[in-house]
């Protein structure tokens, strides 16, 4: 299987303070994996280092495919949902780096967005302001955004924050798709959801805790504590965990340790 | 009515029209920016920082505009300095900068022997004063802000809706944020004259908050403001003329008119 990205080693922060020590992964083509862990355990920066937008502190990030392969759906609360800016404009604002033409309008750009609304099933959206978007639409608004791109890997951060259950299944399903054609890595604060749908589970607490090849168990998270307030909702993934673990196959990547 | 067609003969006149052609050009476009992205207040910093160069100027007998300009460009880089890399809070750093604009040129206009000529004319404006070599600063001003932003529209558009999403795409973010301060201080600076130190801020909202009661989109955004912001200019230019009133918070006045007429029809057309 394709080697997509290789991080190695890497420990990033903000100003002197450490949040990710000495993580180390590869990206496949075709993975689809979870990032979970604690606020502030390091998830986000994991995935800001990826992107290139913090330089890490030490170790280093191999990329083997473009930079403007990998897509990026942010937090949703990052963005000013007050700007003036039209549903289409920002679906194609996800294809920035392409050739840009200065004076006459990109009629390519602008039908491969539409498309992309259309897929979505909002193409009644395309020019609405951003603003009169309920949460689910302005989700997979800036999911077609990050699709722009054609991306072989699709970075997610927390997209079922402000967003309702119905939207949320949706949205799996469709990531479930996708992962057919691009490497898929989400964070999420959910274990509980994701874990029905991702094929392996990364654990960010300060350290970075991945094994390729197989799902880690319930009790193995708690060993690396992780996040485990899901136990205590009763339905443990636990069983979802193993449930999902014939789905995935062990022989893909072989076993790095 | 007929002393308002006679005033067309005037070449001040003529002047002061062209002025607000102009400044609603480059008010137009660069407040859409300033709004959308949030930046009244850097403007606003920006803007009173420059009092300290107009003291600078009549201390050292140069032209005021051109120490207002030093100024605006250097506390404008010197506000995201402090806060990108010296640690300040963002409206803190704004303060700083906005203050000690201020002091410097209170303390240079002290200590400049005599009277200063047109002071109030920098702090309230004096649109009917402007004189052809400010012109031709303000038109070359327009020209560059209309060359800028319809050749950098997308990447300017991209940057300012979402910045980290524009850095992960790898577009120049640093480079443009510069490019613009640098562009919103020159705005400001070669503006004073229309409407002052004290009241610029207004043509770089107020026309802007208009034209988004009727568009949600940028690029409409921007034509709307510049057409709100000449008719705005212009009206309130023949009306301080008629009631001889200053012109530059006249102006303000039917900038405001202008957007409560809009806000109310809106409001009435909903009914």
């Amino acid at each position: 299987m394709e080697k997509l990205i290789e991080i190695r080693n890497i420990s990033a922060g903000y100003d002197n303070n450490v949040v990710l020590e000495d993580g180390t992964m590869d990206i496949y083509a075709g993975d689809f994996i979870g990032v979970i862990g604690p606020n502030g355990g390091g998830k986000t920066t994991l995935l800001k280092t990826v992107l290139g937008l913090i330089k890490p502190l030490s170790g280093e990030i191999i990329y083997h495919i473009g930079r403007d392969r990998i897509g990026y759906l942010p937090q949703v609360n990052q963005v000013d949902k007050r700007f003036p800016i039209s549903v289409i404009d920002v679906v194609r604002s996800g294809k920035a780096k392409a050739k840009r033409h200065f004076f006459t309008p990109n009629h390519a750009d602008i039908a491969k967005a539409e498309k992309l609304l259309d897929e979505a099933g909002i193409p009644e959206l395309r020019d609405k302001a951003i603003g009169e978007l309920s949460g689910g639409q302005m989700q997979r608004v800036f999911l077609c955004r990050a699709l722009m791109s054609d991306p072989q890997l699709l970075i997610l951060d927390e997209p079922e924050t402000f967003v309702d259950n119905k939207f949320e299944g949706e949205l799996y399903a469709m990531l479930r798709q996708l992962n057919k054609r691009m490497a898929i890595l989400l964070v999420s604060h959910d274990l509980g959801t994701i874990a029905y749908y991702v094929k392996t589970i990364a654990c960010v607490n300060r350290n970075l805790h991945y094994h390729p090849s197989n799902i880690i168990s319930a009790e193995q998270l708690a060993a690396y504590n992780c996040p485990l307030q899901i136990i205590t909702h009763g339905d443990i993934p636990h069983t979802v965990l193993k449930v999902h673990n014939h789905e995935h196959t062990h022989d893909k990547h072989g076993h790095t340790h | 009515m007929g002393t308002l067609i006679n005033l067309f003969s005037y070449g001040f006149f003529i002047n002061a029209m062209l002025a607000s052609v102009l400044a609603a050009v480059s008010c137009g476009i660069i407040g859409t920016y300033i709004v959308s992205r949030r930046i009244v207040f850097i403007s606003g910093g920006i803007t009173h920082a420059s009092f300290g160069g107009i003291g600078m100027g009549y201390f050292f007998g140069m032209n005021p505009l051109l120490g207002a300009a030093i100024f605006a460009v250097f506390s404008g880089i010197g506000i995201q300095l402090f806060s990108s890399h010296g640690k300040v809070r963002e409206d803190s750093s704004i303060a700083i900068w906005w203050s000690l604009g201020m002091a410097i040129g209170i303390i240079f206009i002290y200590l400049t022997p005599g009277y200063a000529p047109n002071l109030m004319s920098y702090l309230f404006g004096s649109i009917l004063t402007v004189s052809a070599g400010e012109l031709w600063l303000m038109g070359a001003l327009a020209v560059l802000l209309l060359l800028f932003f319809t050749v950098f529209y997308r990447t300017i558009l991209y940057i300012a809706f979402d910045e980290e999403f524009a850095r992960a795409s790898g577009l120049p973010v640093g480079l443009f944020n510069y490019l613009l301060i640098g562009l919103i201080s020159l705005t400001i600076v070669l503006n004073i004259r229309v409407v002052g130190i004290i009241l610029i801020l207004s043509l770089l909202t107020i026309p802007q908050a208009s034209a988004n009661l009727l568009t949600k989109s940028f690029r409409p955004m921007m034509v709307l403001s510049v057409v709100f912001a000449f008719v705005g200019s212009f009206s309130g230019l023949l009306f301080s003329y008629w009631a001889d009133i200053p012109s530059g918070a006249t102006i303000i006045f039917t900038q405001v008119l202008l957007f409560g007429l809009i806000k109310g029809t809106k409001m009435i057309a909903k009914f």
